[in-house]
């Protein structure tokens, strides 16, 4: 890593911010491909910031038993969506933060998220809160291991548990095809798939309390709590795909912030990939119905298993 | 006749329904359940009148099916002490029929379950509000509503109360779920949060236009209800409409059918989070609801059948345009059939949940669409048809499994069904006037209306004043023996799978709570 230079900051400061403030058009785009997916018009890409300003103008309206971890959780739930951002290579791999927190402390960084959201959802005491959080810890603590066994192989083969400089390794390396990428690419989308409760797992726009997940958690948030939970769900969703991206598509990332014509390759790539990836997804939740909600280990447990797979594929065939 | 042998004088009911008359003692009642229920017949609806002001006492009224219509047993009891014989032992669905029969009109059984059924504290417990000396605008102070639900206690057991207000835009209705994990042990519902005072409004409308109260009892079975009421009036009147109108009240009414197979088809899908399912059986559906509005001048055809005959006409035009949008839509209903029988997703979810056997359907009396996923043959347009029914042979949709894939394979088999018969409907529509006069209807005689509706049968109870108003109208809708049958249906089934069981049977709230 290079050192920290004014640049440097200012890269750093860029690409978070950006991150933040784009997060919600990836999950408009997303919502966009699936209305037209269903021969829907759709509500238009900027509809989760419409709806985002529209919760900031409201209101909160809070239990009276709420204790004041309630109120804290939807910033600590930005926050930590933000240093993560800030963690992932979205446009440049050398950051001065990348240092700080490799893909592990990553893992923890989100585990750490969705305890606050478990705590929030049984802080009130409903049925449905702790209804929620319980669903939501069963997929969280079969999630984490199949992605921790992701990073692994990736590791391996890049000597680093740095998302940085794995990617930097599989972007400026000749091409190499790794077959044990392969598995743990269809490893991270399901456990993607499952963090981010899209169907299969979960289905974001259902209003059936009974069949929740994560929705049932933030069931009794309203007003500016509910707009940043829903910013910050967005954030996680534009964090997974930026990790996927990295693991996987790393090409056209620039190198060190002190190169601008590295830029004007970055911002069209990552804009390009982006926009396939979400519309990906969108045919992935398009195609399924969503599973019963015990079926959610298998699905899980088969994610661990090929990322455990594309593990020993390269320890013991070494590729 | 088989109940001849107690000594009862059975007289048949003048009407297009196939309906015999009784008045019976309370022993003679409770014999006549007996043998009904030994014999396969079911329970159709049970209800009081209020006949203090003619002759100083109260009436029970209960509807028995049977295999030669309905048998109607009209039980006098006095005013001081109300009671009549409990068959709930016999008939399940008559609990809830009897506790709400104690909440409206203060008559009541000999034990069984005492707790209020439509009265959630809003009028007093000594207040009965369906009696004739009760004035209809009273207002009661609200009270706390303490309603003891039935505990399960045990290691691990908690409860999940939802509702009566829901996060989606639905009727509002109370489950009390008894869990353990996601497993549940026990469902209680409680429902009559929707309760609008129909039955009492009707006293104060006209005899001749009660049937556009009857079609709001519960709006997506608007057809069904008010030609139920009309045949309760016709039968009354003791006149027959001519055939056109009965074949375009048969067109809308299998129109109505179809509207809400398709609606509840991708509702289904859809709480299986499969939204395609939702938007293209939203669209069929919005198709065949716009036509309605263009030929029948209205999306839910509240208002076209009148007593007599119809309000609507059919043009030839308007006739080929109805018969042209019939092959397109058999087709993409097929098309949508093979994905959902395809998906293995969607499969997944629906093959095996909420499974009610063919045992359990005969001994709770399972009705109507459910009922015929479950082995029960019923089907008043094949059992008893009316006209154009007689004319039409209508094929009988039955499958046994009873779960969730079922009760969708009876929609899409019943919406094939529906469209045959619009086609065979608009081919043949005999030709004549749309609504013939009526004599003045029989005073103090009882008038019945059975018809199936898309839920099931629905039947309306009808007698007249001799000033030209409605003495007692009694609409009962088929979600009354089906809601009990929804509890079981979730026992050992996971929650998250309970809003799919639900729109499965898919029963109103309204219907049940007039």
């Amino acid at each position: 890593m290079g050192t920290v230079t004014l640049t440097a900051v200012l890269a750093q400061g860029t690409a978070t911010v950006m991150a933040v403030l784009a997060a919600p058009l990836l999950l408009g785009w997303l919502n966009q491909c699936r209305a037209w997916l269903q021969n829907r018009s759709g509500p238009g890409l900027l509809q989760p910031y419409r709806q985002i300003r529209k919760l900031f103008h409201k209101d909160a309206v809070i239990a009276s038993n709420a204790s004041p971890l309630f109120r804290l959780v939807p910033y600590v739930e930005l926050a930590s969506m933000a240093l993560a951002a800030a963690i992932i290579p979205t446009l440049w791999t050398r950051l001065p933060f990348a240092i700080a927190a490799d893909s592990i402390a990553l893992v923890g960084l989100f585990a750490m998220s969705r305890l606050f959201l478990a705590l929030a959802a049984m802080d009130i005491g409903t049925a449905f809160g702790s209804l929620g959080a319980r669903r939501e810890m069963l997929v969280g603590f079969l999630a984490e291991p199949a992605l921790l066994m992701v990073f692994f192989t990736t590791s391996l083969i890049a000597h680093s548990t740095s998302l940085p400089t794995i990617a930097d390794g599989f972007a400026h390396q000749p091409f190499v095809l790794y077959p044990s990428l392969a598995f743990a690419c269809v490893a991270f989308l399901m456990v993607l798939l499952a963090e981010n409760a899209r169907i299969p797992v979960d289905n974001p726009t259902t209003h059936l309390e009974l069949t929740m997940i994560h929705e049932a958690t933030v069931l009794e948030y309203s007003a500016r709590h509910l707009a940043l939970i829903e910013w910050s769900a967005a954030l996680k969703l534009f964090n997974y795909v930026c990790i996927g991206l990295a693991l996987f598509l790393p090409w056209g990332l620039a190198e060190r912030p002190t190169d601008p014509t590295g830029l004007l390759l970055a911002v069209p790539a990552l804009l390009l990939k982006l926009a396939v990836t979400g519309s990906g997804l969108a045919l992935i939740e398009t195609l399924n119905a969503k599973m019963r909600i015990f079926r959610a280990p298998e699905f899980l447990a088969t994610a661990f298993l090929l990322a455990m797979l594309g593990l020993l594929v390269r320890l013991l065939l070494g590729s | 006749m088989k109940q001849s042998q107690t000594g009862i004088s059975i007289q048949p009911l003048p009407g297009a329904a196939a309906v015999r008359y009784a008045c019976v003692s309370a022993t003679d009642l409770r014999k006549i359940c007996e043998e009904t229920g030994a014999a396969k017949g079911t329970l159709q609806s049970i209800w009081a009148c209020d006949e203090r002001d003619r002759d100083g006492g109260f009436r029970l009224w209960v509807a028995l099916a049977d295999s030669y219509g309905l048998l109607l047993l009209e039980l006098p009891m006095t005013a001081e002490n109300p009671e009549y014989p409990d068959v709930s032992d016999l008939f399940p669905a008559a609990v809830r029929l009897q506790r709400a029969n104690r909440d409206l009109f203060g008559v009541r059984v000999n034990g069984g379950d005492y707790r209020p059924w439509l009265r959630h504290a809003a009028w007093p417990e000594d207040v009965f509000p369906l009696r004739r000396d009760h004035p209809a605008d009273t207002v009661y102070p609200e009270e706390a509503d303490r309603y003891p639900f039935v505990r399960v206690t045990g290691e691990g057991v908690h409860e999940i109360a939802v509702g009566p207000v829901h996060a989606g835009t639905i009727e509002p209705g109370h489950f009390r779920f008894s869990v353990v994990g996601e497993k549940v042990l026990r469902l209680e519902e409680r429902l009559g949060y929707v309760h609008k005072g129909i039955e009492k409004r009707f006293e104060s409308f006209a005899i001749f236009e009660g049937q556009r109260l009857a079609a709001r009892v519960s709006g997506d079975t608007a057809v069904a209800f008010s030609w139920a009421y009309c045949m309760a009036l016709e039968g009354l009147c003791g006149t027959l409409p001519n055939q056109r109108a009965l074949w375009l009240r048969a067109l809308l009414l299998e129109r109505e059918r179809l509207a809400n197979h398709l609606g509840d088809l991708g509702a289904l899908g859809n709480d299986a989070g499969f939204a395609m399912g939702l938007v293209q059986f939203s669209r069929l559906k919005e198709d065949l609801l716009r036509t309605n509005a263009r030929i029948f001048g209205a999306r839910y055809p509240m208002d076209a059948v009148l007593p007599g005959g119809v309000a609507v006409d059919l043009s030839n035009s308007g006739r080929r345009e109805l018969l042209n949008a019939l092959t397109p839509l058999e087709n993409e209903i097929a098309v949508l059939q093979g994905i959902y029988a395809d998906h293995s997703g969607l499969q997944d979810r629906f093959v095996g949940t909420g499974r009610i056997t063919s045992a359990l359907a005969v001994q709770l009396g399972l009705q109507g669409l459910a009922g015929r996923a479950s082995g029960q043959a019923g089907d008043l347009r094949c059992d008893h048809p009316c006209a154009p029914y007689d004319q039409l042979g209508v094929r009988r949709v039955i499958l046994t499994a009873g779960d969730v894939a079922a009760r969708v394979a009876v929609r899409f088999a019943e919406a094939q069904e529906s469209m045959r018969l619009c086609r065979l409907i608009l081919e043949g529509l005999p030709s004549g006037e749309l609504l013939v006069p009526l004599q003045e209807p029989a005073i103090n005689r009882p008038g019945i209306g059975w018809v199936e509706g898309w839920r099931g049968p629905v039947m309306v109870f009808l007698q007249a004043t001799s000033d030209g108003r409605i003495r007692r109208c009694h609409p009962h809708d088929p979600s009354w023996q089906n809601w009990p049958v929804l509890e079981h249906a979730i026992i050992g089934n996971i929650v998250p799978d309970f809003p799919l069981i639900n729109k499965s049977f898919n029963l109103s709230y309204s219907g049940v709570d007039l």
